[in-house]
Formats: C-alpha cells, sequence, structure tokens
C-alpha cells in the first residue's frame, strides 16, 4: 500500500543558488525525509521578483513564464524562501491577465507551490525533525511568507523538536527587517534605520542565532550584526533543521 | 500645499538622523499598535465587518454619481447648499466667498485633511481672514508654521518639551512662571485660549469623515469636541469634504464607524460622532443659520474605475501608516506632501502626479503591515506596484536602476548564461571575501551601514550536480 | 445646475463608463430599504443586561453613573454630584418638558436655568433620546428641548437617562430617530456622545477635557425597577 512517493521540484531562489547552497541542500534533506523525490529543473534563475517590484511587468513576465514552464509537471514546487514562494502563488497568475493560456499554466503552478517549512507541515504533516542545536535561537517572520502566506507557527513548531534547542523570540518579530529586495539600496538610510531596529532587538534576546525563512532578510540582518560585531550567528531555519550546520554561518568563514 | 515629494531621500535623510523625532515617533509605535490589535480582539466580529465595510463602499463607488446626486437633493431640502468643485481653486475659492458674504473676520476651523488639501489656511489669510486650528494637534503646528504629520495625529512628531515652548511663546498673557511641563498643563492651557476663539469665529469650518446621502447629513468624528463648538456657536457652517466620502444610509455609516475608531486609536468609538443636517431649523435654540457643503474632486473621478479606485475606499482612520516600518523611521513630514505613509504613497501620486512622488510608491519593502490592518483592505502594496509600473513605462526611474534591472534580466531570462556567470562569481567571491565584505564595488548603498555576506564557494547548481553524479556513478 | 456640477459628474460618469440613469433602482431601493448590515451581537441580551453592558462601557469610557428609582429623585441625585464634585450649585438645564417636570422644588440650594449655553455656564443638564448600549453611548438631537451647545460648552454635562431608552446598538437609535422625524430626514444635529472630551495630541498620552466637557455624568432613572421599553 505505499504511496508513490510525491515529485516535487525545488525552486532553489537565486540568492540560495549564489550565496547558500547549504540551505538548498537542507531543504533536499528534509523533503526527502518528508518522503518526497527531489528534483531540481536546470532552467531555473529567479522568481522574477526584482523586475517585478520596480515596475517591470514585461521582463517579470518574461521570467515568470520560463519559471512556469521549468516547473511543468511536477507534484508540487518547494521554495526555501516565503517571498519566493509567495511570487509564485500570489502573483504569477496576475501577469498573465491577458493571455487565459498562461494564466491557466500560472494558476496551476500557484496552486502546487510551497514555501518549505510550510509545505513540511501543513503538506506532509510533519511534526518533528532529527536534528540537534544546541543554544538558544530567535526567529525573525519574513513579511512575504507571514504575511501573504500565513507562515508563523509551522517553523517555531518543527523548531520546538530540534534537540538542545531553546526559542528566544524578540520584539517585533514580525516587523520587516528592511531588506525590501532593491528597497535597501535605493532607500539606504531608511533600510538601515529599519535593520538597525531588527538589530537590537535580535541582540537583545541574548540569543546566540537568528534565524528566518528568507535569504534576502538573512544576508541584510547577518550584514549588520556583523558590521555591528555582534557575537550573534546567523542561519536559515531549514539549516537548523535538516542538521545541517557544519558549515560556518552566513557571513563568517571557517578561519573566524 | 506646496510639495516637497521630490525630496524624499533627502527628507528621509534628515528624519532618520533627528533625535527629537525619533523620540516622538516611538509613541507611534507603543501607542497605536497595541491599542488596535486589543479593540480588534474584543470585538469577534471585526473581520467580518471589515469585509461589510468594504463591500459598502465599493458599492458607493460604482454608484457613486447618483449617490452623491441623492445627497445634494436632501441637503438641499434642509436648507443646505452643496458646491461642487472641480479642483482645489475652485474649492479655496467657494469658501472664500462664503466668508466674504457674511463679512467674516475670523473663522474656527475642526480637523480636515482637506483644508490640508487645498491649503485653506493660506488662501484665507492671503485674504485677510484669521483662520484658527481648533484640534489640539492642528492648534500646536499651526502655532509653528508646520503640516500635520499625521492624518489623525498632527503633531505626533513632536515631544511635549517642544509644545511649551512654543505655548511659552505664543501665550505671553499667561505668567511666565507657570508650571507648562505636564501633557495635563499644556492642554488646560489650550482649553481656555481656544474657548475665547470659539465664541469670537463667524465662520466654523469642518471636514466630513462621511456624507450621508439617505438624510444629506455630514458626520465628524472626534474625541476633542471642537469639531462641535466650531460647527454650533459661530452664524455659518462650511463643511469641506472630497467626493467620495459618500455612503448610502445611516447604517451604514454605523458599520464603517466600528471599524474606523478600533482601527484608528483602539477606541471602541470615538467620543463625539456628530451627524450635521441643513442650518438650524427655525425652533432651534443654537446652531448655524447657515450650511455650506464644499464637495471637492481634485483629481478623484480620474481614479474611479481603474486600477487605484479601490484608494477611495480609504476612511483616513492612519493604521495603514500606524503600521509603517518606514513611517516609524522617517514621520509624516518626510513624505513631502498632505498625505504621507502607505496611503499617502497611493494616494498623493494621484492628485500630485507620479513626477513630483514618484519616490512614494518606490520607498516600501512591500511589508504588507498596511495592508493586512487596513480596515476597508485596500491592496495598498498593489496600488503601490501599479505606480511602479507607470514610472517604469513612462522612463520616471532613475537611469542607472534601470540599467542594472536591464542587465540582471537579460541573464535572468538566458538560464545557461546566467549559470555560467553565477558559477564564475560566486567562488570568485566566496575567495575574496573570507566570509563577508566590509566594501563592495557597485554596492555602495548596501555596505555603507553593513557588511555584505560573501557566497559559500560553489553555487548550488553547481554542487548539486556533483552530487547527482557522485550517486549515479 | 451649474457648470462646476456638470463638470464633475460628467467626469463620474465617463469614469464608470455609463449613462446617467443606469443603476438609479439599485441606489433607490438601497436608500428606501436602509437595511442592516451586521451588527456586533455583543448587546444582543435581555433588557436588564443591556442596560448593565450601557453602564459597564459608559464607565470604561471615563462617564460617571449614577442609577436612581424614579425622575422624582433626579434634583436630589444632582445636587449630591455638585456637592461631591465641588461645583456650584447652578445648572443650565435644556428646555425639555421632561426636566422641567422635575421637582426641582425639592432643591431650592440649586439654581435651575434655561436654554443654550453660555460661556459662564459650569454645568449642563440635558435629557437622552436615548442610550446605545453597544459602547456606552448616549444619543441626543437638537431641537426646541435640546440645545446643542449644552453638550459642549460647560465643563461638566450631565445627561438624565430613562433605563427604559437603552437600546442595543446605534441602528435602534436610527429606527427610533425615523420614527420621531421621519424617513429620511434628520434634526439639525444629532450627537452620538461616548464618555467626556479627550485628546492624545501630546505624546499620545490621554487627557480628559480638552475642549469639550471633562465630566460626563449619567443620571440612569428606574434601572432597578422593572422598566418596560415604552
Amino acid at each position: 500500500m505505499s504511496e508513490k512517493p510525491p515529485r516535487v521540484g525545488l525552486f532553489v531562489t537565486c540568492l540560495v543558488d549564489l550565496f547558500r547552497p547549504t540551505v538548498g541542500f537542507a531543504a533536499a534533506k528534509l523533503l526527502e525525509d518528508a518522503g518526497c523525490t527531489v528534483e531540481v529543473p536546470r532552467t531555473q534563475t529567479c522568481c522574477g521578483q526584482p523586475a517585478y517590484n520596480s515596475g517591470d511587468r514585461g521582463d517579470a513576465r518574461s521570467i515568470a513564464a520560463r519559471t512556469v514552464e521549468a516547473f511543468e509537471g511536477y507534484d508540487y514546487v518547494v521554495a526555501p524562501s516565503g517571498s519566493c514562494a509567495a511570487m509564485l502563488r500570489e502573483h504569477y497568475p496576475a501577469l498573465f491577465t491577458d493571455d487565459p493560456g498562461m494564466a491557466a499554466k500560472a494558476a496551476k503552478l500557484a496552486g502546487r507551490t510551497y514555501e518549505l517549512v510550510s509545505f513540511l507541515t501543513d503538506v506532509r504533516g510533519v511534526t518533528g525533525v532529527e536534528a540537534r542545536f544546541p543554544g538558544s535561537v530567535t526567529y525573525h517572520d519574513s513579511c512575504s511568507g507571514l504575511r501573504e502566506l500565513g507562515i508563523k507557527h509551522q517553523p517555531r513548531a518543527l523548531l520546538a523538536t530540534v534537540d538542545g534547542l531553546t526559542l528566544a523570540e524578540h520584539a517585533d518579530a514580525e516587523v520587516c527587517c528592511g531588506f525590501g529586495g532593491t528597497f535597501c539600496v535605493k532607500y539606504p538610510d531608511i533600510s538601515n534605520t529599519m535593520v538597525s531596529e531588527k538589530a537590537d532587538a535580535v541582540e537583545s534576546t541574548g540569543a546566540d542565532t537568528l534565524l528566518a525563512g528568507d535569504l534576502g532578510c538573512l544576508l541584510n540582518m547577518a550584514g549588520k550584526l556583523k558590521r555591528r560585531g555582534a557575537k550573534t550567528s546567523i542561519r536559515h531555519v531549514a539549516e537548523v533543521l535538516a542538521g545541517m550546520t557544519e558549515q560556518p554561518a552566513i557571513g563568517e568563514s571557517a578561519e573566524g | 500645499m506646496e510639495s516637497s515629494a521630490r525630496a524624499f531621500k533627502e527628507n528621509a535623510r534628515a528624519a532618520v538622523a533627528d533625535p527629537q523625532l525619533k523620540r516622538a515617533l516611538s509613541h507611534v509605535k507603543e501607542g497605536f499598535i497595541g491599542k488596535r490589535a486589543k479593540a480588534a480582539a474584543k470585538l469577534p466580529e471585526f473581520e467580518v465587518l471589515r469585509d461589510a465595510a468594504r463591500d459598502i463602499k465599493n458599492h458607493t463607488l460604482d454608484h457613486l454619481d447618483l449617490y452623491l446626486e441623492h445627497y445634494e437633493r436632501k441637503v438641499t431640502e434642509t436648507g443646505g447648499q452643496v458646491h461642487w468643485c472641480p479642483t482645489a481653486e475652485d474649492a479655496r475659492r467657494a469658501v472664500l466667498e462664503i466668508c466674504r458674504a457674511v463679512g467674516a473676520r475670523t473663522v474656527t476651523k475642526g480637523k480636515s485633511m482637506i483644508a490640508e488639501e487645498i491649503a485653506l489656511n493660506d488662501h484665507l489669510e492671503a485674504n485677510g481672514i484669521t483662520p484658527v486650528e481648533t484640534d489640539l494637534g492642528e492648534y500646536i503646528i499651526q502655532l509653528r508654521g508646520e503640516t500635520p504629520s499625521h492624518i489623525i495625529a498632527p503633531a505626533v512628531h513632536l515631544t511635549k518639551d517642544l509644545v511649551e515652548a512654543d505655548f511659552r511663546a505664543h501665550h505671553t498673557a499667561f505668567p511666565p512662571e507657570r508650571p507648562l511641563s505636564e501633557p495635563r498643563q499644556l492642554v488646560n492651557e489650550a482649553r481656555e485660549v481656544l474657548r475665547g476663539k470659539y465664541l469670537a469665529a463667524d465662520v466654523g469650518i469642518t471636514g466630513a469623515n462621511f456624507l450621508v446621502a439617505e438624510t444629506g447629513t455630514s458626520v465628524i468624528v472626534t474625541n476633542e469636541g471642537n469639531g462641535d463648538l466650531t460647527q454650533v456657536l459661530p452664524r455659518v457652517h462650511i463643511v469641506v469634504a472630497s467626493l467620495e466620502k459618500v455612503v448610502p444610509t445611516l447604517e451604514d455609516v454605523s458599520t464603517i464607524l466600528r471599524v474606523l475608531a478600533r482601527s484608528a486609536t483602539g477606541q471602541e468609538c470615538s467620543t463625539y460622532t456628530t451627524f450635521s443636517t441643513g442650518p438650524r431649523r427655525a425652533e432651534d435654540p443654537d446652531g448655524p443659520d447657515q450650511y455650506h457643503v464644499v464637495l471637492l474632486d481634485n483629481g478623484r473621478s480620474s481614479m474611479l474605475g481603474g486600477e487605484f479606485q479601490d484608494m477611495l475606499r480609504c476612511i483616513r482612520c492612519g493604521a495603514c501608516m500606524n503600521h509603517c516600518p518606514v513611517y516609524h523611521a522617517i514621520g509624516g513630514h518626510a513624505y513631502g506632501w498632505v498625505y504621507p505613509g502607505p496611503m499617502g504613497a497611493v494616494l498623493t501620486p494621484n492628485l500630485i502626479g507620479i513626477e513630483e512622488a514618484g519616490h512614494l510608491p518606490s520607498a516600501s519593502t512591500f511589508c504588507g503591515r498596511c495592508e493586512s490592518v487596513c480596515p476597508m483592505r485596500i491592496p495598498l502594496p498593489k496600488m503601490m506596484r501599479h505606480w511602479r509600473e507607470r514610472e517604469f513605462e513612462r522612463h520616471l526611474s532613475p537611469a542607472g536602476a534601470r540599467a542594472g534591472l536591464a542587465l540582471w534580466a537579460f541573464f535572468a531570462k538566458r538560464p545557461s548564461l546566467y549559470h555560467f556567470v553565477t558559477g564564475m562569481a560566486a567562488p570568485l567571491l566566496a575567495a575574496l571575501g573570507r566570509g563577508r565584505f566590509r566594501r563592495l564595488p557597485l554596492a555602495g548603498g548596501w555596505t555603507a551601514h553593513r557588511d555584505m555576506p560573501a557566497p559559500e564557494g560553489r553555487t548550488f547548481r553547481q554542487l548539486w550536480a556533483g552530487r547527482r553524479q557522485g550517486e549515479s556513478r | 445646475m451649474s457648470e462646476a456640477r456638470e463638470q464633475v459628474l460628467g467626469a463620474l460618469r465617463r469614469s464608470l463608463r455609463r449613462g446617467d440613469t443606469a443603476g438609479t433602482s439599485a441606489t433607490a431601493s438601497r436608500l428606501a430599504e436602509h437595511r442592516r448590515n451586521l451588527i456586533p451581537a455583543r448587546a444582543d441580551l435581555p433588557r436588564a443586561e443591556q442596560v448593565a453592558l450601557f453602564e459597564t462601557w459608559a464607565v470604561r469610557q471615563a462617564a460617571s453613573v449614577v442609577r436612581v428609582s424614579d425622575a422624582a429623585a433626579v434634583p436630589g441625585a444632582l445636587a449630591a454630584f455638585l456637592k461631591a464634585e465641588n461645583l456650584p450649585a447652578e445648572v443650565r438645564m435644556a428646555p425639555d418638558p421632561e426636566l422641567e417636570a422635575l421637582p426641582w422644588r425639592d432643591q431650592p440650594m440649586l439654581t435651575v436655568t434655561k436654554g443654550p449655553a453660555r460661556d459662564s455656564d459650569a454645568v449642563s443638564l440635558t435629557g437622552a433620546l436615548a442610550g446605545i448600549a453597544e459602547t456606552g453611548t448616549l444619543l441626543l438631537h437638537s431641537g426646541p428641548a435640546g440645545p446643542t451647545s449644552l453638550n459642549f460648552l460647560p465643563e461638566t454635562h450631565v445627561v438624565v437617562l430613562s433605563a427604559n431608552r437603552i437600546v442595543a446598538s446605534y441602528e435602534d437609535g436610527w429606527d427610533i430617530l425615523r420614527a420621531r422625524f421621519g424617513e429620511g430626514t434628520l434634526p439639525r444635529t444629532v450627537n452620538y456622545i461616548t464618555g467626556p472630551s479627550r485628546t492624545a495630541d501630546i505624546e499620545q498620552t490621554i487627557q480628559l477635557g480638552a475642549h469639550g466637557p471633562r465630566r460626563l455624568h449619567i443620571i440612569l432613572v428606574g434601572a432597578n425597577a422593572d422598566a418596560e421599553r415604552d
């Protein structure tokens, strides 16, 4: 009576591909542990948010069309990012309102796309992980995941099953870290004020490690914390859930 | 009002470096957010009421001309007069004519964002009529020669020591030694000063939170009672309102009121909700002899039927800015025109042009907190994106950013090339970075304030291909 | 009709892409029916509990409430309130027959004058058309018996409210007004008042008595008796 394992297309995300492959491998491991077959379509690049959020609808559409094509035929599409998953889920269909054929394909993709952690808990029914991570962590709720996809309790539920881990919530965990894609370089003064407040909140918990589900936010927060000389380590939540924490944390090197 | 929205970046830079402003803005975060959450939690029907409120306004906007005609008919029946004003200039002229016709010297004013939008005070002053703001916050900023920095808490950018200094400078009839450091003392002194103004005013001007088609009524919602003294004591009551304020019935107003105060200040309801219909009746012992409604379009009619129609549902509660991390960082003045925060980022370009206000819809991380608390469920981020699309189409966005975006998109659309380039870049950056960069060419916006974490080494794609080869062997 | 009017209405119709009569029946019926939308269940209670809910919310919003058994006890309750608050024994009363009929003779020390508020009046006394249980709100309206200035100008506003006038919601308030004044029309001013005047304009700290009354005192008549609604 063994059920055929679902075929999952892993949407790696451009940032994970370039900056933090460990997150991709952690995602693959978690998906495989949850009984899925994981494949990584070769023609994926980026979800297109930089274009979409800059008002460049034309390029956003072309990139979206490629992504739709690249992920045809999978049972599910999973991304280790709330922001990219929300782009595929919530925004792709709206890009093709004048092209019914593509709109239907985009809607089909949207219905099969999930953010990694919520996919594990909500679709695959995962209630715990086999991992050990001694120390205290604090968790930042990235905006798209939180508000567009309703991701709040899922990562906390799984983190609670990590051996040795304690969660210390920081104030305003739901407030934006100031990344916002191109926002952080277009409006550096505002972005800096926002990420400074986030860093204050994180540091004041005394937690050893800051976790989140989106690499964009993590790069931003890591950049600020490291610039300030904070002792906090920064990692993607998937690394901890998969027990893949041998790599130096984000913004750190093996030499320290 | 003159706009400085073009200088948004400079305004923002100055704002984030202002410690006094930072102190004042901390009250926004501490006050409004928790109170709204508590008020919403106390009413089990709150979320359903938001849907109902949205639906009422959607229906009204789809029939706006008809409801306005009915509204006007009812105003006229009760002895009032509606002045249709296509532009801000028309509205200023209409108010001035009414004031002149009764020989007005001073007018008291309740809080009105439309009066700010049409820059009414300057116009009245230029024509020899003294406007006196009576809402405490508005009064304070009038003394300072400033504009509101928030649509419901106009003086939220000020700390009490600044208010004390202003009162000492302006209220010279009071003993100089008086204690004035506590909010209580400041409120009492303003009360005393303004009392005389209410009684002396020839005309009272208020805004309107709603206009009710069913009865030809204007509605104001206040906590201070200043709007009521403003309209009941002088001979003439002028309402300045924009045309999207109309709703069909008293029942509809009641529904929207249930989400308004809770979203705005976290109150169950505001202290005073006042429904004004026409001038005083023959047998009434008090009230104004004349009732005028100056009804402003100023570009709103062109928002109907288009991608910004949803913005016309806005009831000016301020919840979007109260919850906006960008507003928290820079305050309201940096936005450079009447309406700050997320609602301003969408509305302002509609009213003064995207050429002038292009920064406003761009300066958002799309964190979505505004939409999540908007009582009228206005999709604010979506409409900011619409503005960015228009800017992009019209080549209004900065050339450097466009070029960078075009280069990135060129690669993103060509997966093989893209992966070739990233496959070269990642290991190189990893080797150079030793964990992170303090400085990086072309990334000054980033590295001015934070380090740039370096890639781990090879790209995921390269490593994954290796793993699969290893497995298959 | 004015050119400006046609300009604005024309612009609206162009944006809505329809002729000038389409939709008229939809709006006419909505206006005539003035159907209720969802009303919170909070005040959907038996009468005695509605009165208690009214009182709870009024007090939470910083009004004070005293219950008296019948109308004859109002002058005494007013005098006691003024004394307790250290206020002068002078009130400016609405020319309301119901208030005029009260036994003022029982309080010879109390000076009662009638009419709209004057700058010098410290305390006003008015009736109320209804009390709204949902939020502890008073419903007052202008008319020969109710000068609106009494609700705002004096520092202390005392309101006499019969418990049998307490209703659940604002919508109930509208029905009462329509029954009294007719469909599609209202008195010049209708005030929904919840607690005394306040402001938070200085550093978001709430201060009572911004411009309107510092104190709102409600004398609730007949709340203890088995009040039947009239």
